[in-house]
């Protein structure tokens, strides 16, 4: 795989990592009006997040059997802005549905979150295991292209965390950070099409 | 290399067994570590106090244990200001507990009054319970939950209340739901006839102009005093005027003396604030980084 479409793939990757930690860190700021800051919306946040990464792994694991293409890892990055588009358009509307009917903050703080954040997150965790999968040129050097990714991706989260809670929460309205987001994903997107297999220079 | 990082977890765990261990110079009577916060509870010149942190700037309420009555601090003495503009509230609610002083406060004020105070954090009422004489009466309702919460339920259920009491910060840490426009024109659509909210929240940071700027926007002119900490008071259908408050400072006054109020000290802080950049950006839901605004600078 040539150098530039390499690069593609750690891009995405690391801007993947970086949105699904931008996001959770957000969605602690979009349930506490409907549902509060206590520990007990965090941890249904919290789990929501886990259990959509690793349905994502599994999913991407199995997606990347079947012709792997960097279309397609590109495919998933869109995929996952289109998903995050409801949060922006309609989680007011879900919130205010559920805090008419859900009182126990903890079962309320899963369903919100799993409602609102489950698919975008679900998508963005099938990013890795694909990529790995693009990356990996001989069985040998499966394990040092896998944690060069691990690191891409786990480097994009933290610097989602931290950019996000100390930066853009003080800057920006949270659908600002979201929209800028989606559209850096559909940038990153659209780049990655534009520079797939065969299309490249050299 | 694996030494180093040794001797790094052990600085690591140094630091925060230091901020785990009790104020100086106090008899500690009890410390528990919360779902939310390090609680502490010691007795220092005659105060029992609650502190969250165990440098004793931290003090989140105190009582004196010779005259339980007197309010110790002086923000929970400009409280009572509340009083002033509108003498006889029949319901209050109170968001965020401490040491229960305020619903004491008021339970022993306004024996006939239904109140309803929330706190997030269970621990923190037990331990009023237990080390502050925090005694709820047949009339007072405590609900341990986010106070942003109960405000919308009650909302829903089109419940009023004549005085809300905003006492849910504490010495460093705003639950930044809780200073939105959204969640003022909540409070506000509590508020009956009259009906008045004071918050306690603090005095000096970036963030003053911004609380100023989002109270503003929800109720228009309110009071601001000032001492270490920061009192805001709104009326519901305005402001009354100086002449009404000293009227009520007056009736009041017998009943308030012995919680060390005097309304020689308290009338004169009683002003409508303004003064803030017509700019100053409007806190929301959407936009609401409280922490880092009031961070110092």
């Amino acid at each position: 795989m040539p150098t530039a479409q390499r690069l593609v793939v750690y891009l995405v990757a690391g801007w993947s990592g970086y949105y699904v930690m931008a996001i959770e860190l957000l969605s602690g700021r979009i349930l506490a009006p409907s549902f509060g800051n206590s520990i007990y919306v965090w941890g249904g946040i919290i789990t929501v997040f886990m259990v959509a990464l690793s349905v994502g792994y599994l999913a991407g694991g199995h997606l990347s059997v079947f012709a792997p293409t960097q279309t397609k890892l590109a495919g998933l990055l869109l995929i996952a802005a289109a998903a995050t588009l409801p949060i922006v358009l309609f989680g007011d509307a879900v919130l205010d549905w559920l805090f008419n009917r859900v009182h126990d903050p903890r079962y309320a703080s899963l369903i919100a979150s799993s409602t609102l954040f489950f698919v975008p997150t679900a998508v963005s965790g099938m990013v890795s295991p694909y990529a790995v999968r693009l990356l990996a040129t001989s069985v040998r050097a499966t394990g040092r292209s896998a944690g060069l990714l691990f690191f891409v991706s786990t480097f994009g989260s933290a610097a989602g965390t931290i950019l996000t809670s100390f930066y853009m929460v003080l800057w920006f309205e949270v659908n600002q950070i979201f929209t800028g987001m989606i559209a850096v994903s559909a940038l990153v997107g659209f780049a990655a099409l534009a520079l797939r297999d065969g299309q490249a220079p050299d | 290399m694996g030494r180093r990082l040794i001797s790094g977890l052990i600085g690591v765990l140094a630091a925060v067994a230091s901020i785990a261990s009790p104020p100086d110079g106090a008899a500690v009577l009890h410390h528990e570590k919360s779902l939310y916060r390090n609680i502490f509870v010691y007795e220092e010149d005659g105060l029992r106090c609650m502190s969250f942190s165990r440098v004793t700037t931290a003090r989140q309420s105190c009582m004196a244990l010779a005259e339980p009555a007197r309010l110790v601090f002086n923000y929970a003495r400009m409280m009572m200001a509340a009083l002033y503009l509108n003498p006889a509230p029949r319901r209050i609610l109170i968001l965020g507990l401490g040491g229960g002083t305020l619903p004491s406060a008021f339970q022993r004020l306004l024996p006939a009054a239904a109140i309803d105070a929330v706190e997030i954090d269970p621990a923190v009422v037990r331990v009023a319970r237990k080390y502050f004489a925090f005694e709820p009466s047949a009339t007072t309702r405590v609900f341990e939950e986010d106070g942003r919460v109960f405000v919308k339920r009650m909302q829903r259920a089109n419940v009023t209340y004549d005085l809300v009491v905003l006492d849910a910060f504490d010495h460093e840490y705003i639950p930044e739901h809780m200073l939105t426009r959204e969640f003022l024109l909540e409070v506000k659509s509590l508020l009956g006839d009259r009906g008045v909210l004071a918050a306690n929240t603090f005095s000096v940071s970036k963030l003053y102009q911004y609380e100023s700027a989002t109270y503003f926007n929800v109720f228009g002119d309110f009071f601001g005093l000032r001492q270490n900490n920061r009192l805001i008071l709104v009326r519901l259908g305005g402001l009354p005027s100086k002449g009404e408050i000293a009227h009520n400072a007056e009736l009041l006054d017998a009943k308030l003396a012995p919680l060390g109020v005097d309304r020689n000290w308290l009338l004169p802080q009683i002003e409508i604030e303004r003064g803030w950049p017509a700019s100053t950006r409007v806190l929301t839901d959407q936009y609401s980084p409280s922490n880092l605004l009031n961070a110092p600078p």
